[in-house]
């Protein structure tokens, strides 16, 4: 077997021992730790099958910053896992549900061992407009050009699980601070990591964004490192988190998905259609869109991480 | 076996690894950490389509690989809405269970007090 195939071997059993034990696992907490790796492990596979902006995503957002939404909400949640031990389903209704999820793996590997042939694929497609566009990576191409509207209508998701978040919370909170993300020690470890790492880590957002219109990486990747900076100065107590009734932090939450519909909207006039660039513009127009995206996409995870607000604003 | 199909069958093990952990978990919380790895499952059967659409002078068939992209988004939007119900339900009941019987939050009159 060649390095490269002992690679993929070992990478795959893995991926699987990590998830099998994400399962397993006695505590939440446990099973949080195992889900965090799984993710980083994932990422890794990604760069196996050639897809390194999906490998950027989901290391920054499918593992980093859904972690830290989990591990938050498995440290709050501690008190309800002994009583929960006692609602375990009997062993009929675990046989069951291994039955029909064997059941379900077995046809889905089925699909992987005889694929469609020859593959299908729009590879080519996408690829054959790219230098009308000016933009070398394809896959920022699909997100920003040929299917702009799946990431215009993601962002409204976005905005709308924050909405969904904030309304959780008591009437008279609406508007005010969420909650600490952890007790502050101003003089630990991680104090002095959220001091040396955001000004590193703020560069690195921005090269990503900007290198996403030729190489990997884009808005979602460049704004999710961007968050997790965010996210670390906040959990190491350097600076509290915003009021979310604060007018600067509404307009940055909506300024992405605005200027993204204006554009869109323009597209009618100057263009084809909804969402169409016209051709020499079409460049400048898709990095003008991710900078904004980037810098909301930034605020609203970070806010979401935050959680719903749990102090009151101040008048 | 090619790498691609490996990781086609590692991902097919996932997501059956997911469902079961979704079904039988009685915690909230562990139902939706099983989603999410059914989630990431389902992702890695895209990106093995992606592997097989590949082209010269390209790695993958990009169309697949931006739909996981924004995939990945929306999955955290909605773990996170997800996590914060559950919370919530923890703030007002003192409890996180889905058994029949437990304790529902009390009426809109005495909410948001």
């Amino acid at each position: 077997m060649s390095a490269d195939g002992m690679l993929d071997a070992g990478l795959a059993a893995l991926v699987l021992a990590v998830a099998g034990w994400t399962i397993a696992a006695r505590t939440a907490f446990a099973a949080v730790v195992g889900f965090v790796t799984y993710g980083l492990l994932l990422a890794l596979v990604w760069v196996r099958l050639a897809a390194v902006d999906v490998a950027l995503t989901e290391a920054a957002i499918g593992s980093g910053v859904t972690g830290g939404v989990l591990i938050a909400a498995a440290a709050r949640l501690r008190p309800t896992e002994a009583p929960a031990a006692a609602e375990r389903p009997g062993p009929s209704l675990r046989f069951a549900a291994a039955g029909l999820s064997v059941l379900v793996s077995v046809a889905l590997a089925a699909l992987v061992v005889f694929p469609a042939d020859p593959a299908p694929g729009l590879g080519p497609a996408a690829a054959a407009h790219l230098p009308e566009l000016a933009i070398g990576n394809p896959v920022t191409a699909v997100l920003l050009a040929y299917r702009a509207i799946d990431t215009l209508l993601e962002k409204v998701v976005l905005l709308l699980a924050l909405l969904g978040v904030w309304s959780l919370a008591p009437d008279r909170l609406w508007g005010g601070t969420p909650g600490q993300l952890q007790d502050a020690r101003r003089d630990g470890p991680l104090a002095l990591l959220a001091r040396l790492l955001p000004p590193v880590g703020i560069v690195v957002g921005v090269y990503i964004l900007w290198v996403g219109a030729v190489a990997p990486g884009g808005a979602f990747q460049g704004g999710a490192i961007l968050a997790a900076m965010w996210i670390l100065v906040m959990v190491a107590g350097l600076h509290d988190a915003p009021e979310t009734g604060q007018r600067r932090v509404r307009l940055l939450l909506v300024a992405g998905p605005a200027v993204f519909l204006a554009v869109g909207l323009a597209g009618f006039v100057v263009a084809d259609g909804f969402l169409a660039y016209p051709a020499p513009l079409a460049k400048p127009l898709i990095i003008a869109i991710e900078v904004v995206l980037t810098l909301s996409i930034a605020v609203i995870l970070g806010l979401l991480v935050a959680g719903p607000p749990e102090r009151e604003r101040r008048r | 076996m090619s790498a691609t199909t490996l990781y086609g069958l590692c991902a097919a093990s996932l997501v059956g690894l997911g469902l079961y952990g979704a079904i039988v978990h009685p915690q909230p919380l562990r139902k939706i950490l099983a989603f999410n790895l059914l989630g990431g499952g389902i992702f890695l059967l895209f990106g093995v389509i992606a592997r097989r659409g590949a082209t010269p002078g390209m790695g993958g068939d990009p169309v697949p690989q931006a739909m996981v992209i924004t995939g990945i988004v929306v999955a955290f939007a909605a773990t996170s809405l997800a996590i914060a119900l559950l919370l919530r339900l923890f703030a007002t009941t003192g409890e996180a269970s889905l058994r029949p019987g437990a304790p529902t939050p009390p009426g809109n009159d005495q909410a948001g007090g």
